[in-house]
This record gives structure tokens, sequence and C-alpha cells, in this order.
């Protein structure tokens, strides 16, 4: 008798295993198969314009060079995502929130060549964005332009700089806004003659900024999180957003509950994509990996891009319907302003950087 | 006046700590779990189950049943191998051993998961050799794999360390003597005397594995479709504003401990009802 319960438990281990051998032959090589598949490693707010495009692009691919592809996507905060690059993620392409991020993928492995942002036109930023305001329905505090962030009684909602690619440009929108309020043109950014000037605009600026981020009473990791604070649990009067993610806020969560505000004065956003060259060359994949993102440049893509409220790089024959949807309104670069991302990210942002520095007051 | 135990409490603060353990427990743990299959359900049977047709939560449903499938047997033989160690012989190092096997109790998911970035990752110990043979671990089903048995390994050990220590080694001494070998004496003896206790360790073992988010997270690399498991689709569906499926693949994972709950107290029974040594084997025929 004992004997029998013991081939039980014998074959119950065999069938366990036979159990594991057989599920694991069904998850298979994931690369098997006649077409070809791309991961696009990508960050948060792209998910809605990258599932659209990916179809889109496999139907073009498809008449084009007669190949299957299939794009998998991984999001997730752009310098998480840029990290899982760095230690091994098999990206074919990275289309992350800002040049910064993909510059540490170069720094930082030997997966990508470190000219990548010269090889796709417009800084290899096939669409830009920028930040914008999220107030509540009727703008009750009368909220038009960044001034208007320090009167008495407003709570901003803004996530953390130092965790988050949305944050910064938040912060250094702000900080341009001061810029131009004190120098009147930023043109005298570039004059020798106005170093004093621009040194007394500078502090300013600073002061500026230290006094708006003392009314941020809740600072999360990521923008999604923001936009949760902001939205669902009811804190704060205005959210300083992704103008995409504002968008996207409104018609998720119900134009009867929020405004956008746009300023007069924001930062040009310029999201980068880069084709990972170590990871194309070993999937034998930088063919199609080339083209899937300089298709992001055509009519196509760019229809795409503005439709989910990203502002187009070739307008031209993008639907007018779409482009009316984003205002005009004066944009700074960081390369004009702060002298690119390197040093942005060295002066205000690193430790014991400005912004350390005026929030732990 | 009648006697009364001199143990006895009040009445009053009888009342008082049953209602305190009551509301204690609806606030933390009812509310959540009733909250979960009311959003679910917020827009219906039909939005429910249309949550479960996305493939990419199919394909996480079956990534959580595979890494479960192979984390609970790995477990099962360390387990019983572990305990069978500490209980039956005496050797240098053992309370050592013992301790070792609590440390991923002790140590941050996020650790555990970290673990395997600086050992597989491409630019960690193993990272160069396996890029090199063409093999991805983390950011891949494998890396899956190995956080979750290495956050599930206390589960099944420490269920039998004990109980195999009390036992001690007679049952299976006398097994010896009357001439069974080891393996009969394993299959025969201690494995019908700890099963109660093995189950309850599977038990406790699946759903950490099916359950597990910080260390499958940070190994995980989100790939749509391929990557990620049941907890970790549950956050991205929640990020998409696609609160009803989110709350409905949640509701899988609520369920998942209701059975578990329920397949505990079962075999809790089992074990005080049915004392665990039915080791006389009676006629081995």
């Amino acid at each position: 008798m004992w004997y029998r319960r013991g081939m039980k438990y014998g074959r119950f281990l065999m069938l366990a295993g036979l159990v594991t051998l057989g599920v694991l032959g069904t998850a298979g090589p994931a690369r098997a198969g006649k077409g070809v598949t791309l991961l696009n490693v990508s960050y948060d707010p792209t998910r809605e314009l990258y599932r659209e495009y990916n179809d889109a692009f496999a139907a073009h691919w498809k008449q084009e060079a007669g190949q299957a592809v299939t794009v998998d996507q991984s999001h997730g905060g752009s310098g998480k995502q840029a990290r899982a690059v760095i230690d091994g993620l098999q990206a074919d392409v990275v289309t992350l929130a800002l040049a910064y991020d993909v510059d540490a993928i170069a720094a930082n492995s030997r997966l990508l060549a470190p000219d990548w942002q010269k090889r796709l036109p417009h800084n290899s930023a096939p669409y830009t964005s920028t930040i914008v305001f999220l107030v509540r329905k009727g703008n009750p505090k009368g909220i038009k332009d960044w001034g208007d962030l320090l009167k008495p009684g407003v709570q901003v909602i803004t996530p953390n700089p130092k965790t988050s690619g949305g944050a910064r440009w938040n912060y250094l929108a702000a900080w341009a806004w001061a810029l131009k309020r004190e120098l009147g043109d930023l043109k005298k950014l570039d004059d020798a003659k106005q170093a004093a000037a621009v040194a007394a605009a500078q502090d300013k600026a600073k002061a500026f900024v230290a006094e708006l981020f003392k009314r941020v009473p809740v600072l999360d990791s990521g923008a999604r999180g923001s936009t949760n604070t902001f939205v669902q649990r009811g804190i704060g009067d205005v959210l300083l957003a992704w103008e995409n993610e504002a968008f996207l806020a409104v018609n998720e969560l119900g134009p009867d509950k929020v405004d956008i505000v746009v300023p007069s004065l924001s930062i040009l956003a310029e999201p980068t994509v880069a084709v990972v060259d170590a990871n194309v060359d070993a999937h034998g994949t930088r063919k199609v990996a080339e083209a899937y993102l300089q298709w992001l440049y055509s009519p196509t893509g760019q229809q795409l891009a503005a439709k989910y409220y990203y502002r187009p790089v070739n307008v031209d024959r993008v639907d007018p319907n779409l482009l009316a949807r984003f205002p005009a309104l004066e944009l700074v670069t960081i390369d004009g302003v702060f002298g690119g991302w390197k040093k942005a990210q060295k002066t205000h942002f690193d430790d014991g950087g400005v912004f350390d520095a005026i929030y732990a007051r | 006046m009648s006697l009364r135990p001199a143990t006895a409490e009040p009445r009053w603060l009888r009342t008082l700590l049953l209602a305190v353990t009551l509301l204690f427990l609806a606030a933390f743990l009812v509310t959540p779990l009733v909250a979960v299959f009311t959003e679910a359900l917020r827009k219906g049977a039909g939005a429910y189950f249309a949550g479960f047709h996305d493939p990419a939560v199919r394909a996480a449903i079956r990534l959580t049943l595979l890494t479960a499938v192979i984390a609970v047997p790995v477990n099962v033989v360390f387990g019983l191998a572990a305990a069978w160690a500490v209980a039956k012989f005496e050797f240098p190092g053992k309370s050592l051993l013992t301790t070792l096997i609590d440390l991923p109790l002790a140590v941050s998911p996020v650790v555990s998961g970290l673990i395997y970035v600086l050992v597989f990752g491409l630019n960690g110990w193993l990272g160069p050799w396996l890029k090199a043979h063409d093999l991805q671990v983390i950011f891949a089903v494998p890396g899956i794999v190995l956080a979750t048995v290495f956050v599930t390994l206390p589960f099944v050990a420490r269920e039998l360390i004990p109980l195999m220590q009390e036992q001690g080694t007679e049952d299976e001494e006398s097994a010896l003597t009357l001439g069974a070998s080891g393996w009969q004496t394993f299959w025969r003896v201690t494995l019908p005397n700890v099963r109660w206790a093995l189950l309850y360790g599977v038990i406790l073992c699946n759903a950490r594995a099916m359950g597990e988010f910080g260390a499958v997270s940070v190994v995980s690399g989100h790939i749509r479709g391929k990557t990620n498991t049941v907890p970790l689709q549950v956050e991205i569906l929640y990020n998409e504003y696609n609160f009803v499926a989110a709350f409905a693949v949640a509701s899988l994972l609520a369920m998942l401990a209701l059975v578990t709950l329920a397949a505990k107290s079962f075999i809790e029974w089992r074990m005080t009802s049915a004392p665990a040594s039915p080791a006389v084997p009676g006629d081995p025929t």
C-alpha cells in the first residue's frame, strides 16, 4: 500500500515535470517564425501613440518589403527605461522622453554610437511637446501664466525633477519664463556685454523657481502619478504637465473636470528616438529598425503623432484640424537657454545642484 | 452569587475587544477586497470579462502560471532537501543554513531583483559571457522565474523543518532496520509523515509566486505581452486609465488569495484533526 502511494508521488512529480516542459515548449523562442520582431523601449505617455503607429507600420512594411513585422512595446519612466537598456533589455529602438536619457545609454554602454542624435532629422526628435497647465474647471484661481502660480493660496502639482523627465521640463520652463521676464529678450543670454544683467536675472529666476516649489504639496515620482494626484485625489489648483498628457487627462477623465491653460512662454520638449546599434546588429534587424524610425517622419507618422497630441515636425501634410488643437506660444529650447541637457542636468538636477539647494530650504 | 472563572473579563470588555477587532478587519481587509470587486464590476459583467480578452492580459496570465509551475516544484525539491538535511543530520553551520533560508523574507524585493541585474545584467558578472553565447536571462522569462524562486524559497522549507525536527529519525531508523532502502524510506515513511505540512508550504509558495511584484518588476523589462506577469499587468492597466480592466485582473489575484486561504484552513484542519504521524504503515503489501 505504501509502495503504491510512493508511486503516486513519483507519478505526480513526473507529471509536474512534463507539464513544465510542455508549457516551456509553447513559450518558445520569441524570435522564431518567418516575420521579424522589434522591441521599442519607450517612456510612459507614448503608449497610445505607438499602439496605433505599430499597426500602421506593420502594414506599410508588409507592402514595402514583403516582410511581416511585430513591434513589442515596453513603457516606463524614461530614466528607468534607459537604465534597463544599459543593463541588457534587448531594445531594437528607444523612443525616450529626452536626449539626456539616450545619451546615458551611449555614455554607459557600447550599445549606441555617440553621434546618434545626428542620424535623424530635427535632432532625432520626430515630434515635440511642451509644458502647459491643467487647472480646475472654469479656472477658479484665474491662472493665465507662470507668474500667477505664485498668487496667494495657489497650490502647484508637479512630479519630482530628480526622478521625472517631465518634471525637469516643468522646472526649466518656469526658469526660462522668469529669465524672459527679467531680461525682456532671451538673446541677451548670449551677449557678453550683458553678463551682469544676465547674472542678476538668473538669481531672480532661481528665486522664482524656489518660490514655486514651496507651493508644491505633493512631489510624485512620475508624471502619471502627478496627474492622478491632481485629477483623482483632487489635490492642488494647477498641474504642470506635458501637453499630450494634459490633453489625454482631459479626454480620459472628463472635460467637465479640468481645463488646459497655455502660458505665454514654455519650453520645446524634444522626445528623441534612436536605433540601438549593438542590439539590431545582433538581431539582424537594422534595416527594419531604421525604417521604423524614419517612417515616424512620414505624413502617416506625423499625422498619428498629431492625433495623440504630439506636435509634428513636418506639418505640410498633416490634417489642419489636428494642428488647430496646438495653440501658438513662444517656445524656447534647452540648447538656447540652458546650454544643452548635459549642462542643465549638472547645474540644476544632479546631487548638490540648484534644485537640491532651493528645495532643501 | 455565582462563581465565575478568575480569568474571565467583564462582558463589556469582551464586547469592546471583539468590536475593535472586527472594525479593524473590516477597515483593512474586507473593504479593499470589496472595493476590488466593486470597481471590477462597475460597468457590468460584460466589461469585466472584456478585460480578459486583451492578448496582453492573457499573456500575463500564461506567464504567471508558467512561473508558478516552475518555481513551486523547484522549491518543493529544495525545501524537502533542506528540511531533510537540517532535521535528520548534524553538521557544522546548520544554524547558519536555517538562517540563510529566511534571507529572502528579510530582504526587500527590490534588492532581490537587483541582485539578478548585478549578476546577469549586460554589465553584470555573467553579462559578457551570456551575451557571447546569445543567452538572455534578465528582461526575459528565465530572470522572472529566478527572481520568483528566490523570493519564494523559504516557504516550503520553513513549514517542513520544525515538523521534521519534532518527528525525529525514529521512523526512518525503524524502516531501515526492517530492510528498506534509503529511497524507499523517503517515499514510504518521510513523505507521508510530512505531507500536510508540505502541501501547506506549497500553497503559500504558490500564492507568493503568483503575486510577487517588486522583484519581478525589476527584472521584467515590462515588454507588453511577453514579460509582464499578472501583478505587473494590473499596474500597467491602471496607469493607462483602464480602471475596469485593472481591477478585473486584480480580482483574479484577490480570488487566488481567497482560494489560498480556504485551502490553508482546510489543511490546518486536517493537520490538527488527523495528527501528522500516520507513520505506522500497517501492512506494506
